[in-house]
C-alpha cells in the first residue's frame, strides 16, 4: 500500500486527512457565506469570525437558560445571530451605500474587535465545554480508522447546508432575484424589486451561516471568544484562492484547502500553518483572478 | 507662511516637550505616529488598504534587536538593517498583493503578513512568546549615551523627522502626484502612459521601510521585540491610527497616533483596561459611519469654510 511505502501508519493518514475534511467543511461554509455578502454588499465582511462565534456562544446560551440541546440550536442559533446581522446592515452597513466598499471592510473590523473584545471580557479567554450530542457520541472501526459520528456528521451537514445554499441561489424565484442583483442591482430595482430588503437578507443569510458552522464547531473546539479570530484570515485566504464568483467554487476550494492542510500536517507538521498561505501565494502568480473567479 | 509658522511651533514643542512629559511615552508616540504617516503613504495617497503593515513594522523590531543584540551592530546601522529588511519583505508581499485590487488587496496583505506571523513566531531568533529581550539602546554617532531617557528621546525625534521629511517629500514630488492620480482614477493613469504597478509597488516598498523604520526604532527604545508587534491586531491599530488622524492628510495619521497611544496608556492604567479593544472597535465604528475626513480632514474643511 501507498501509506506502508511512505512509512506513515494508515490512522495517523486518515486521521488527518478526517480532520482536514472537517477544517474543509469550516471553510468551505464560511467563505460560502463571505460570497454571499459580497455578492450583493460588495463588502467583505470581517466580522463573519466573530459571528460564528456568537454561533457558538448561541448554542450555549440555549442550552444554559432555556434548555434548548443541540439539535434545537442548530436551527436558533442561526436564526437570533442572523437577525442580528440583520441588524448590523440595516442600521450600520445601510449608512455606507455609496462610499468607497474599504469601509465596510473597516466597519465590520470594528465590529469584530466589539464583539470579540466584549465576549473575551466576559467570558474569558479558555473555552468554555459544549457537549457531543449523544446519538452522535462514540464512532465505528472501519478498520484502517476509527471514524466518530460527530466528525462524520459535521462534513455530511456542512455539505447539505452547502447544497440547499446551492438549489436556493439557482434554483428558485429568489435566488434568481439574489444572482441578479449581485450582477446588476440598479436594473433590478427598476423592475420593481424591492433591493434594499434583498441586500438586508442576504446579509442575515450569510450571517446564519457563519452561526451555523459556528454550532457545528462549539463541540469540537469548545465556545472560545476567540475561536473565529484565526480562522477568518484562513477564510479570506481561501476566498482570494477561489475567487468569489461561484458557489461551487467557495465550497471546493474550501474542502481543498482543508484537505490539503491536513496532508501538511501528516507529511510536513511545522508547514501546517502557513501551507495555505502559500497556496494562496502560487495562485496569485499563476492565476491572479482566483482558480474560480472571473474577472481580475 | 502660516503652514510654516505651524510647522515651526510644533517643532519647538517637541522641542521642549521631554521636559514636560515623560520622554518613554512621547518616545512610543513618535514611534507610532512615523508608523500610522508610513502607512498612510499606501493608503491616503496610493488608495490601497494594507492590513499586513505589522508584518513590516514587527518583522523590522525584531532583525534590529537581532543586529544590536546578537551581532552588536552599532544602534543607527541596526535600524537601518530592520528599515532594510522590511522593504525587502514589502517587495515580496508588494509584488504578489498589487495583482488584484481593493478588498481583494485587503485580503491578500492580511494573509501574507499572517504567514509572516507564523515564520516569525516559529523562528528561533525572535524567541517566541517571551520576544526579544533586553536590547542595548547603546550611544548615538558613538558620543551620546542613549541609555539616558532626554538623549535617547532627541535621538527618536531626529528620526521620526528624517522619516517625515521623506514621506512629505514623497507626497509633494512628481512620483506622488502621479500615485494620487492612481487612486483617483487608475484607468485615466494607465491611459496616460504610467507604469501604475510599478508606482504602485515602489510606493508599497517605501512605505513598508518606513514602517520598518518606525518599528526598529520601537525595539530600541523599549528594548524589546514581542510577537504583538508583528500580530494583525497591530495592523488594525495603524489602520485606525490613520483614519481616526484623517486619510492623505500629511499630519494626520500623526494626529491619530497621538490620540490612540494617549488613549491606550490612559486606559490600561484603570479599571477599564480590559476593554482596550473593546473601545478601539467603537471608535472605528464611529470613524467610519460619521468621521471619514478624521480629526484633520475635518479641521481643513472647517477652515476652508470660516476663512
Amino acid at each position: 500500500m501507498l501509506t506502508d511505502l511512505l512509512g506513515i501508519p494508515p490512522q495517523v493518514l486518515f486521521g488527518q486527512l478526517l480532520l482536514g475534511l472537517i477544517n474543509g467543511a469550516f471553510y468551505a461554509v464560511l467563505s460560502l457565506g463571505l460570497a454571499v455578502i459580497f455578492g450583493l454588499l460588495n463588502i467583505v465582511n470581517f466580522a463573519h469570525g466573530a459571528l460564528y462565534m456568537l454561533g457558538a456562544f448561541a448554542a450555549w446560551f440555549l442550552a444554559k437558560y432555556l434548555g434548548i440541546g443541540y439539535w434545537g440550536a442548530l436551527i436558533f442559533a442561526p436564526i437570533i445571530v442572523g437577525a442580528f446581522g440583520i441588524v448590523i446592515e440595516r442600521f450600520l452597513l445601510r449608512r455606507l451605500s455609496g462610499v468607497d466598499h474599504l469601509y465596510g471592510l473597516l466597519l465590520t473590523f470594528g465590529l469584530a474587535l466589539v464583539i470579540e473584545g466584549t465576549f473575551v471580557k466576559l467570558f474569558g479567554a479558555s473555552g468554555i465545554p459544549y457537549p457531543t450530542p449523544k446519538q452522535l457520541t462514540g464512532g465505528i472501526n472501519l478498520g484502517f480508522m476509527f471514524l466518530p459520528w460527530y466528525r462524520a456528521w459535521v462534513v455530511v451537514a456542512s455539505l447539505v447546508v452547502c447544497v440547499a445554499t446551492w438549489v436556493l441561489f439557482e434554483r428558485t424565484k429568489i435566488g434568481a432575484y439574489l444572482r441578479a442583483g449581485t450582477e446588476n442591482p440598479k436594473l433590478l430595482q427598476a423592475f420593481g424589486v424591492n433591493v434594499p430588503v434583498l441586500t438586508t437578507l442576504a446579509y442575515g443569510y450569510g450571517v446564519a451561516l457563519a452561526a451555523f458552522a459556528g454550532v457545528l464547531a462549539a463541540p469540537i473546539t469548545q465556545v472560545n471568544p476567540l475561536m473565529g479570530s484565526n480562522l477568518i484570515i484562513v477564510v479570506f485566504a481561501v476566498v482570494v484562492i477561489g475567487g468569489m464568483g461561484s458557489i461551487v467554487g467557495a465550497v471546493v476550494t474550501g474542502l481543498a484547502m482543508g484537505v490539503i492542510e491536513g496532508l501538511t500536517k501528516v507529511f510536513w507538521p511545522e508547514a501546517s500553518a502557513t501551507v495555505i498561505f502559500v497556496v494562496m501565494a502560487i495562485v496569485l502568480v499563476l492565476r491572479p483572478a482566483g482558480l474560480f473567479g472571473k474577472t481580475a | 507662511m502660516n503652514r510654516y509658522i505651524g510647522y515651526l511651533l510644533v517643532l519647538a514643542l517637541l522641542l521642549v516637550a521631554p521636559f514636560l512629559v515623560y520622554p518613554v511615552f512621547l518616545m512610543k508616540l513618535l514611534c507610532f505616529a512615523l508608523f500610522a504617516c508610513a502607512f498612510n503613504l499606501i493608503l491616503g495617497y496610493g488608495g490601497l488598504l494594507s492590513f499586513g503593515h505589522a508584518a513590516f513594522f514587527g518583522g523590522a523590531a525584531f532583525i534590529t534587536g537581532h543586529a544590536i543584540k546578537v551581532w552588536g551592530l552599532p544602534t543607527e546601522l541596526g535600524l537601518l538593517v530592520g528599515a532594510g529588511s522590511a522593504a525587502v519583505l514589502g517587495l515580496a508581499i508588494g509584488l504578489l498583493a498589487i495583482r488584484r485590487q481593493g478588498i481583494y488587496f485587503a485580503m491578500i496583505t492580511l494573509a501574507l503578513a499572517q504567514m509572516a506571523y507564523f515564520l516569525f513566531v516559529s523562528a528561533d531568533f525572535t524567541g517566541g512568546e517571551n520576544g526579544l529581550q533586553g536590547v542595548p539602546r547603546g550611544t548615538a554617532l558613538g558620543i551620546f549615551d542613549l541609555q539616558d531617557n532626554i538623549n535617547m528621546y532627541y535621538f527618536v525625534l531626529a528620526v521620526f523627522l528624517i522619516g517625515y521629511a521623506i514621506i512629505a517629500r514623497t507626497v509633494n514630488s512628481p512620483f506622488g502626484q502621479v500615485l494620487s492620480a492612481i487612486r483617483d482614477n487608475e484607468p485615466r493613469a494607465t491611459s496616460l502612459g504610467y507604469d501604475v504597478d510599478r508606482h504602485k509597488l515602489l510606493a508599497f516598498v517605501l512605505s513598508a521601510g518606513l514602517a520598518g523604520l518606525a518599528g526598529a526604532t520601537k525595539t530600541v527604545v523599549f528594548q524589546l521585540a514581542s510577537l504583538t508587534d508583528v500580530h494583525w491586531h497591530m495592523s488594525g491599530e495603524v489602520v485606525l491610527m490613520t483614519l481616526l488622524g484623517g486619510l492623505g492628510t500629511l499630519a494626520g495619521p500623526a494626529v491619530g497616533a497621538a490620540v490612540i497611544v494617549t488613549l491606550q496608556n490612559y486606559l490600561a492604567s484603570g479599571a477599564l483596561s480590559a476593554w482596550v479593544p473593546v473601545v478601539l472597535g467603537t471608535i472605528f465604528v464611529i470613524c467610519v459611519l460619521a468621521f471619514r475626513r478624521g480629526v484633520v480632514g475635518e479641521l481643513r474643511v472647517l477652515l476652508r469654510k470660516t476663512f
